[in-house]
């Protein structure tokens, strides 16, 4: 280990920050009643939560693509007034608590909320279905991807896309062959985050779409109700959530190492020469 | 997004709060058990622990407690009963619990960790709580099982919802909640937003929230009737005041208040 420059006092408050935040996990670790534990997270209840948290963060991730590349494009590549408002607008989520987003979807899409009250005339209802799941989920974590995608796009900047746009190729063809190759390992990295993201999503769901085994109750949900009666489960199913997180920021740290170099040091994700 | 670490949350890390709480000298009067002395030195500082439902009623009753004994000071903790339950088996400063059920209340003397043993102060009841212009128009927990209605009940794993399947039991009527909630408060929540056309609460919820929603009581309701225990904790400084407090809570006025409040007496 390098870094002898720095004070010694310093490496011991970083330690002792280190294990602020390890010793919790191990704790959890210690408390898992192991010979109990593959019954425990294997129950009818455990399995439907985790199926259910899967494919919900999964649609979740997919729908923060889906929007948040042509969000993260917007704020990087145009300049319009306000725009750093809106900025702040949209990373909102991200420090905002979110059992208070949970509370701000369900007047928004709740059966008598500003949008809700229209759909529930068309017949539609969304809360306390795995719809309102899925919209908490990406209303936390749309951020996380906009947040990392628009980093790596201003980082990137603008120099390929010229070039290629003077070479006579079109909007879409520069946006598809250039800029988001480029940015492919913040893209891929972003999602993994907000796939994260919306795997812990406990506040917002609990407001918005209530719980219920199979259609609502999420992992998060599933443990803190387990902690009512059966501690053990709660732990266990605990700790399948930090072996998720812990595998997730393994794979978001090794596809764009976090705080290091922002210009990603890889080719455009094909061989052949970007621009033609 | 980069995370780095944050030199305040070292530096919060490296100056841990220290809470002491000052605790009376004390008389060594051993606690009689009547309630409401006078004369007595009743004058430390205590840590009361008590059920979410019993927010109002409590407030109300510290405040009563010390102005009846200037030299004591109440500090007061609400959260669902096993939330409490389980913070005080993992050795929280608490001096009393009072708890929504005999289940978490047993946990805690389980531990061996009671100075007295348990006595039940009062009970609550179901009711069908509906948003307050009842727009599936229920009068009745039949009305709440009907096909189509948006019915909110708590989970069978919190005190409510054991609760609820009693009273599903007696009335032999089977509801097909649309979400199970891990408290009282996240049902009442879901009927006083609009979003659910019914949910089952305790009739104190419903006196609570006021005009947002209305209260239908259940006949069958009966036999789902919650018991509230109260016992001071062992272990600790200032078991006389702890005791005080657990005999004023039983004594008159504890039992006018949380009657105020819709609690039945035990």
């Amino acid at each position: 280990m390098s870094g002898a420059s720095l004070p010694r006092w310093v490496v011991a408050i970083a330690v002792v920050g280190g294990l602020f935040v390890v010793l919790p996990l191990v704790a959890l670790a210690l408390r898992v009643d192991w010979p109990r534990f593959v019954p425990l997270v294997t129950s009818d209840s455990a399995q439907a939560a985790l199926l259910l948290s899967l494919r919900t963060s999964l649609t979740a991730a997919f729908l923060c693509v889906v929007v948040g590349v042509p969000m993260a494009l917007v704020l990087a590549r145009t300049s319009f007034r306000g725009q750093r408002l809106v900025r702040s607008l949209v990373l909102l989520p991200l420090v905002l608590p979110p059992v208070v987003g949970g509370i701000a979807l369900l007047y928004t899409f709740g059966r008598r909320g500003l949008l809700g009250s229209s759909l529930h005339a068309l017949g539609i209802d969304i809360a306390f279905s795995t719809t309102a799941v899925v919209m908490s989920q990406s209303f936390v974590a749309l951020p996380f991807l906009v947040l990392s995608l628009e980093g790596a796009l201003r980082s990137a900047g603008t120099r390929y896309e010229a070039v290629g746009a003077t070479l006579g190729a079109g909007r879409w063809t520069v946006l598809r062959r250039i800029t988001l190759p480029l940015v492919l390992p913040s893209l891929v990295s972003g999602t993994v985050l907000s796939f994260a993201r919306a795997l812990g999503e406990f506040g917002a769901t609990l407001t918005f779409a209530g719980s219920l085994e199979g259609t609502t109750r999420t992992l998060p949900l599933e443990v803190y109700l387990q902690r009512e009666t059966d501690p053990d489960a709660a732990v266990a199913l605990s700790l399948i959530l930090v072996a998720v997180a812990i595998a997730v920021v393994g794979v978001a740290h090794r596809v764009r190492p976090l705080g290091g170099s922002a210009m990603p040091s890889i080719r455009p994700a094909n061989d052949r020469d970007p621009v033609r | 997004m980069k995370t780095r670490p944050s030199r305040f949350r070292l530096l919060a890390l490296a100056a841990p709060a220290v809470v002491v709480l000052a605790a009376g000298c004390g008389s060594g009067a051993p606690a009689d058990g009547r309630p409401e002395r006078t004369g007595e030195a009743v004058d430390g500082a205590i840590t009361v622990f008590a059920a979410a439902s019993l927010t109002a009623p409590f407030t109300d009753l510290a405040a009563r407690f010390e102005e009846a004994h200037p030299g004591a000071d109440v500090t007061l903790t609400f959260a669902g009963s096993s939330d409490l339950a389980t913070q005080i088996t993992e050795g929280a400063p608490a001096d009393v619990f009072a708890s929504a059920d005999t289940r978490n209340l047993d946990r805690v003397a389980g531990a061996e960790l009671l100075a007295a043993d348990a006595v039940p102060f009062a009970t609550n009841t179901l009711e069908l709580a509906v948003p307050s212009d009842n727009p599936a128009g229920i009068s009745s927990l039949a009305d709440a099982a009907r096909p189509g209605v948006k019915t909110v009940v708590c989970a069978q794993q919190v005190p409510c919802g054991a609760a609820t399947a009693q009273v599903e039991e007696a009335a032999d009527v089977d509801l097909t909640p649309v979400s199970e909630e891990s408290s009282v408060t996240d049902v009442l929540g879901k009927v006083v937003s609009g979003e659910a056309d019914a949910g089952l609460v305790y009739v104190t919820d419903v006196r609570a929230a006021g005009d947002a929603v209305l209260g239908i009581p259940l006949p069958e309701a009966a036999g789902g009737t919650t018991t509230y225990p109260i016992a001071a904790l062992a272990g600790r400084k200032d078991t006389a005041t702890a005791q005080a407090f657990v005999d004023y809570v039983l004594g008159a006025d504890g039992r006018a208040v949380l009657g105020a409040a819709g609690f039945g007496a035990p």
